[in-house]
């Protein structure tokens, strides 16, 4: 065992931490709170004025524009039709809602950050282990604090979102800049290209494929939040779930669930898709 | 302004990469002989060029020769800073490159010279013609005009038609014709050329020797060339600087180098071109006595 006598904890710190936060800081998490409300009752009012056959010919519309291939984006579109068919829609589009939003978030905070990494190193070494950190820290542990912090209901659910979904927008856009190879960008600076002109002409357009295939990534993994974020609170198709989890309906889960899975499927080939559109041409 | 007459002079120009961060080399380290020797010995420092100094006139064509690691590519970086040198001096049509600042340097760069690299160094993303109006664009040119001026350099170099394909759909020469293209339509005075043809099979790498020469004939421009291969430099060159271990060991015209090698190294690489010489001398011989015992025969 281990020794007894080297037990430290920290347990207490980070509670007054958080009380303190909560005693002193409140008026600055409620305007917070308010900014990203509004602007995911924005995201919703917009899905929401769709009508629902709107959404299936953008599907494939978007599908056939960026792939060219018409069974594929019939299969595509279907899959949406079916979570309608399951009585599930309006849930899918609260769960969508909370996925643009948190995604659009994490676009926002993201990219710049990829830059930045990449540009300057002590960025990048500061960055690391706290992207790690977020990436792998139980999402209940900080689940409790941003229900404390913000509330129930959907605006910690796109926080915790954010905070998982995050880390992959950011490694993809560094990674995406430091692979640009070195003659190309040793040409453009015999050109006389300054540094923003460097990163803005060669090395974002040439670190497209690795942002996008980063943008893909982070919807992805803010679709797995869906469950869990309903567990403070957010309505949507991880409601759904976790009711069927309660009741033992094992039928009626099945169908959230699948339609997490074609939500997840549909906006997972339009990003991969558009991703291979900012590909440099091959011919 | 009275324009100097020397396009490129170069004065003890040092370059030492530091491979450990703690290491700092400093450009009076260069005067200690002994310390140098210890880098150059040791393994945490490579001393890539050493106390090069060379005149480039205007209007010629000057080859630096060498063999790989003879610190020809660094010498030619560091003449527009893509490489810092550790010391000495650069004075490009009377500007101390060394000693400008970051944005005079940028400037400098866009105006006064263009470069054409062995890999290309081409934009994947960008069509042939917005590659060639590259340079351009940073310059701050209109859209319409470097269209025309692009168009314009890309006929030059024989790719008129290939304006809207991506460089990924050309061939090695045609992507270093679209690199001379781009370096051409900035219409600098000054050509700085990495081994531009090294790259490519023999029988383009003769071809674009030669429309380089074409051009050059009616461009009258300075070119700073840098190759390994001894033939090209031969029928490139005005006159030639050849590098070994980051020193230059001899300069002068191609002509004076065959003649008289200043040393063993130098003798080594003539060797080659003059035991060619030799044969193709000796098979025209064959020829001739052949097809004169021929005709004497009828």
């Amino acid at each position: 065992m281990f020794p007894e006598a080297f037990q430290v904890h920290i347990a207490p710190a980070v509670n007054r931490f958080i009380d303190n936060l909560i005693s002193s800081y409140a008026p600055i998490f409620d305007s917070i709170s308010a900014g990203i409300l509004s602007f995911l009752l924005t995201v919703n009012n917009i899905l929401d004025a769709v009508p629902w056959w709107g959404y299936i010919l953008a599907v494939a519309l978007l599908s056939w524009y960026s792939s060219k291939k018409i069974v594929a984006s019939i299969v595509l579109a279907a899959l949406p039709f079916f979570i309608g068919m399951f009585g599930l829609w309006g849930m899918a589009l609260q769960s969508l809602s909370i996925i643009i939003t948190s995604v659009l978030m994490a676009l926002i905070i993201g990219l710049p950050l990829g830059v930045l990494m990449a540009e300057v190193r002590f960025v990048a070494a500061t960055l690391r282990p706290i992207l790690d950190g977020m990436q792998t820290m139980p999402s209940f542990v900080y689940l409790i604090p941003a229900m404390m912090l913000f509330g129930l209901g959907r605006v910690p659910a796109v926080l915790a979102t954010l905070i998982y979904a995050l880390p992959p927008v950011i490694r993809l856009t560094a990674l995406g800049l430091n692979q640009v190879p070195k003659a190309i960008e040793e040409a453009a600076l015999a050109y006389g290209a300054t540094r923003w002109q460097l990163i803005k002409e060669v090395r974002l357009p040439l670190a497209m494929p690795s942002i996008l295939a980063g943008v893909n990534q982070t919807t992805m993994m803010a679709l797995a939040m869906v469950v869990i974020s309903s567990m403070i609170g957010a309505r949507g198709l991880g409601q759904e779930v976790l009711l069927s989890i309660n009741r033992i309906d094992v039928g009626r889960g099945f169908e959230a669930g699948i339609s997490v899975v074609f939500l997840a499927i549909v906006i997972d080939r339009l990003t991969q898709n558009m991703a291979k559109r900012w590909e440099p041409p091959k011919r | 302004m009275n324009a100097p007459s020397e396009a490129i002079v170069i004065n003890d120009l040092w370059k030492i990469y530091s491979r450990k961060k703690s290491l700092k080399i400093s450009s009076s380290d260069v005067e200690n002989e002994e310390y140098v020797d210890e880098l150059d010995k040791g393994e945490d420092a490579v001393v890539a060029m050493k106390n090069v100094s060379l005149t480039v006139n205007h209007g010629e064509t000057f080859i630096i020769m060498g063999l790989s690691g003879s610190g020809k590519s660094t010498l030619i970086r560091c003449l527009i800073r893509l490489v810092e040198p550790t010391s000495g001096e650069v004075v490009i049509n009377g500007q101390n490159v060394t000693q400008m600042r970051k944005t005079e340097l940028v400037d400098f760069r866009r105006q006064s010279l263009s470069m054409v690299f062995q890999h290309y160094g081409l934009l994947p993303h960008r069509t042939v013609l917005d590659n060639v109006c590259f340079g351009l664009k940073l310059r701050g040119e209109q859209l319409e005009e470097r269209r025309v001026k692009a168009a314009g350099a890309l006929e030059k170099v024989g790719l008129k038609g290939w304006e809207k394909y991506y460089p990924a759909a050309l061939s090695g020469g045609m992507r270093q014709r679209v690199g001379i293209a781009r370096a051409l339509v900035m219409d600098a005075p000054i050509l700085l050329m990495d081994e531009p043809f090294s790259g490519l099979d023999p029988l383009i790498r003769r071809e674009l020797q030669d429309e380089m020469i074409w051009l050059q004939k009616e461009m009258n421009k300075t070119i700073f060339f840098v190759t390994h291969d001894l033939s090209e430099a031969l029928r490139m060159g005005d006159r030639m600087a050849i590098m070994k271990k980051g020193e230059i060991v001899q300069i002068g015209s191609p002509d004076e180098v065959i003649a008289n090698p200043a040393d063993e190294y130098v003798a080594k690489f003539v060797q080659d071109e003059r035991d060619q010489v030799q044969r193709a001398e000796q098979v025209l011989a064959r020829e001739k006595t052949r097809k004169e015992e021929a005709a004497h025969v009828s």
